[in-house]
């Protein structure tokens, strides 16, 4: 890699919080085994804790530092990196993933992970072709109705019934991406959308940036408020933080649960749509493996995957690193496509390394 | 103490109680009354029901039988902010905040203070700021949970569920009694903090806040309490003025055993001769411990212990005791100092080397250091000694089974079979199936850090009756405690540390409650039981 990237991951830190506890109490010798999943420590040793904070602000600043160090480096080497048209061009490709990633953010901050965006978002697209045929109303509320529901059903699995994520959001990716395939004959009909005002959505331009990219800002800037400023946010972190103490404080956990996943599912939907009405069709075959990309971003930008601490912003700059990267992979040149994705590949492990020593290393500096 | 309000109309009461759970009644037939105003005890052995109870007040488990009321009225809490919303609050044993976030949100969660629906985090701060300062806590409120002690985070608890019953309180108005329920409130704070706690107690008293508190520390409970109540498998076995009842009959009420019993026999169960067979001619220390060195809690320790001697650690919170165990394991790294063991130097800092060459410790805290709550006890047992129980890397179950079957007899662990999970038994016999993992590595030493600390009185003295026949069987035992009672009954000898450094040594007669007290307080420092 070019450079040093002052940088921490414990995108899969062994620490953070989730040092399995036995369940509520075994104190009393009556108590039956509840089959609550183990949750993250309670009264954490603060050295753990410290370290898991700094951990994650140092991987948010890392990942904005190497953001800052790719764009300038490229910008000086790559002639056509920094035309406007490139720019305009990344930040266009950044919005739609931003969107799903603002979604699996909420997600990951309770604890959880949604598998399925990547084939719910191929749905909403198909979906808002269908709908576009009966107006740029029907265009919208089409994909977000089914795909809201979608993340509704998964909410209800993993909040009420106890069902882990990671296996309730594989089913859906399967359900959805099954459902796509059934309603375009196996994806062989692609549908063109005719309907000129949807159309503007995904191809218009507002201050010389495509409309996508304002829905995504505007989504982030809302997403960041509700996280950082509202106690719904406040419950969001609590729930991922330690659940069981959550439920003891009388939070909703449950609501907070279904809303996150119904959230994630809404905005994949969304993102879905957009994606269609920029591409003027209901293109099947997208989607594949973007919940990776999410994941990828949203860990990238700080976020614990263990739940409890992140932040919108640094998924936005984790999806502008990634974005930023493949596309100077493709401003290169010379490089079969596929390498791209093995750079990127490369790339996430090199950053989430770099970052897991640094946070190592920092906090016994300053005992 | 006892005042007459015009009270009898409780507060808060179960009316033939009644909870099961799979194969067991938890609480059978349990009429339980808290009034208002009163700091009430609720004292019971583990497994007696009291957990149970707790959550049945608190909406965190609801009764299959009988009724609960809440100022007379009968109610059904479905979940814990049902209780909440009707102005009972609880402080949990094990704190139940959420250490990633700041001071001042765990204190206001799920309240905080708004202006036009967003979060007021300048007022929460300054709110919390100063709701903390009247708990002793001055740390800047910005900073996440889990960067203060446990004992600190217990005391924020306080605060957050003192606040939460006075906000609803001046919410609804009325000054109608309300409840703060604690659950071994004290099990994690140091003296100081106890203090404040009482202080806070006190206050609430006197607003006339019912106070449900549960503890082992008899002291605090005559200390703090009005009324006691005394659950024993379930059933209530008295309800009552604590003043009335002498403190062995209370004793004996949790126990179900008799008095003179327990007068016959103390409060441990230590055997009476001390069995350091060998006196004067003594043999070679089997554990010697040599001006060990870890900053920077353990500034200059020696410690010898023979085979057979019970050496017993005494000190402060915070003298160096544990520190002193884990530097001995190599569980901390030595700065200078060495550990010698059967003749041969200990690498530092290798605690795989000194497990192998036959030091063995039982850890603190069971639940982090210890214990896999998901596998059963046969599993958890042979997790240490796999290597000498298999044979070319195959486990032989045959061999597992006669090893578990052994210390499950002679530790006598409770369970209804060795398949049974950990997660299920009570923290006694947590503890003893740690012991039986340690014990069955066939150690030469065993480190022993608080080995009584959280389980009931008679596991405890189940526990201490084992340390004493482990010694007669030639283990060196290093018992490092909080309770003086144990340490003068169970040791031969008992090091007392100050600030990491040696303060004294006691042994034979000289093992007394008073002379340990001394060489803790040193010169001129104040002793604290």
């Amino acid at each position: 890699m070019s450079a040093p990237t002052p940088a921490s991951s414990p995108a899969t830190d062994p620490e953070s919080g989730s040092t399995p506890r036995p369940d509520a109490d075994p104190v009393d010798g009556a108590t039956p085994a509840p089959t609550e999943p183990a949750e993250p420590t309670g009264p954490a040793s603060s050295p753990q804790v410290r370290q898991q904070l700094f951990a994650s602000l140092l991987q948010r600043q890392g990942a904005a530092a190497a953001l800052i160090l790719v764009l300038a480096i490229s910008w000086v080497t790559l002639p056509r990196f920094g035309s406007t048209e490139n720019m305009r061009d990344i930040a266009l490709q950044s919005s739609f993933l931003a969107i799903i990633a603002l979604g699996m953010t909420f997600v990951i901050i309770t604890g959880g992970i949604d598998l399925s965006v990547g084939s719910v978002y191929a749905l909403g697209g198909v979906l808002a072709a269908y709908g576009a045929q009966s107006g740029v109303l029907m265009a919208l509320l089409l994909p977000l109705a089914v795909c809201g529901a979608i993340g509704l059903v998964n909410g209800l699995l993993v909040a009420r019934l106890g069902l882990p994520p990671f296996i309730v959001t594989l089913a859906s990716l399967l359900f959805a991406r099954g459902l796509l395939l059934a309603i375009t004959s196996e994806g062989s009909k692609t549908r063109t959308i005719s309907d000129s005002s949807f159309l503007s959505l995904g191809r218009d331009s507002f201050l010389g940036l495509g409309l996508p990219v304002w829905f995504a800002i505007v989504l982030c800037l809302i997403g960041g408020l509700v996280l950082r400023r509202t106690r719904f946010g406040e419950s969001v972190f609590a729930t991922g933080g330690a659940e069981q103490s959550a439920l003891l404080m009388g939070l909703p956990v449950v609501r907070v649960k279904v809303t996150v996943y119904a959230l994630s599912g809404l905005l994949a939907g969304f993102a879905g749509a957009l994606t269609a009405a920029y591409l003027q069709s209901g293109v099947t075959v997208i989607g594949v493996g973007v919940e990776l990309d999410a994941i990828a971003a949203v860990v990238i930008g700080g976020t614990l995957l263990s739940g409890g601490a992140g932040t919108v912003l640094g998924t936005v700059v984790g999806v502008l690193l990634r974005n930023v990267i493949s596309n100077v992979i493709n401003q290169i040149g010379g490089l079969d496509s596929n390498y791209q994705s093995v750079i990127s590949g490369a790339f996430l492990l090199l950053v989430v390394v770099v970052q897991r020593l640094l946070s190592q290393a920092r906090p016994r500096r300053r005992r | 103490m006892v005042e007459q309000r015009e009270q009898h109309a409780p507060v808060l009461e179960t009316v033939a109680g009644t909870k099961r759970f799979v194969g067991t009644l938890a609480l059978d037939d349990v009429s339980f009354q808290l009034r208002p105003g009163e700091v009430h005890a609720l004292v019971g052995e583990n497994g007696a029901g009291k957990s149970t109870l707790i959550k049945v007040l608190t909406g965190v488990y609801q009764l299959d039988g009988g009724e609960l009321r809440h100022r007379g009225e009968p109610v059904s809490f479905g979940r814990p902010v049902d209780a909440q919303r009707a102005g009972i609050s609880t402080i949990y044993q094990e704190v139940n905040l959420i250490p990633l976030r700041s001071i001042a949100a765990n204190v206001f969660l799920g309240r905080e203070p708004t202006r036009f629906g967003l979060v007021d985090r300048a007022r929460m701060h300054r709110e919390a700021a100063e709701l903390l300062r009247e708990y002793g806590i001055h740390s800047d409120v910005r900073q996440p949970l889990g960067s203060l002690g446990v004992g600190a985070q217990q005391m924020v608890a306080l605060a957050r569920a003192v606040h939460t019953n006075e906000t609803t309180m001046s919410g609804e108005g009325a000054g109608a009694a309300q409840v703060v329920i604690m659950d071994e409130p004290t099990s994690s704070l140091e003296p100081r903090e106890v203090e404040t706690l009482f202080e806070v107690i006190e206050r609430l008293h006197r607003k006339g806040i019912a106070i449900l508190y549960v503890s082992h520390r008899l002291d605090e409970l005559y200390r703090i309490c009005d009324r006691v109540t005394v659950l024993r498998d379930g059933r209530l076995v008295h309800t009552g003025d604590l003043a009335d009842l002498r403190r062995i009959e209370l004793v004996s009420m949790m126990l179900g055993r008799d008095v003179s019993d327990i007068r016959r026999h103390g409060s441990t169960t230590f055997g009476d001769t001390d069995h350091a067979v060998v006196e004067e001619g003594r043999s070679e220390p089997v554990l010697q411990a040599q001006n060990l060195v870890s900053t920077p809690k353990v500034r200059d320790v020696s410690i010898d212990i023979h085979p057979g001697e019970v050496v017993g650690l005494a000190g402060l919170l915070g003298a160096g005791r544990s520190e002193t165990a884990r530097a001995i394991l190599g569980a901390l790294p030595l700065d200078s100092g060495t550990v010698v063991l059967g003749g041969r130097k200990l690498p530092s800092g290798n605690v795989g080397a000194a497990t192998r060459a036959g030091i063995s410790m039982l850890a603190e805290d069971r639940k982090l250091d210890g214990i896999v709550p998901h596998l059963s006890i046969r599993e958890n047992i042979v997790l240490a000694s796999l290597p000498r129980l298999s044979r070319f890397g195959v486990v032989s179950r045959t061999r597992q089974d006669e090893v578990v079957k052994t210390f499950m007899e002679r530790l006598r662990i409770k369970a209804s079979s060795p398949d049974q999970k950990v997660v299920e038994l009570s923290g006694g016999n947590q503890q003893k199936v740690l012991l039986a993992r340690w014990l069955c590595t066939q150690p030469k030493v065993l480190l022993l850090d608080e080995p009584t600390r959280g389980i009931d009185i008679g596991a405890k003295a189940e526990v201490q009756a084992l340390i004493d026949e482990l010694a007669s069987d030639g283990l060196g035992v290093l018992l490092v405690s909080s309770e003086l009672d144990e340490l003068v009954d169970g040791s031969d000898r008992v090091v007392v540390l100050r600030d990491g450094e040696v303060a004294g040594e006691l042994s034979g007669d000289e093992v007394t409650r008073d002379a340990i007290l001394d060489a803790i307080a040193g010169d001129q420092q104040e002793a604290s039981a």
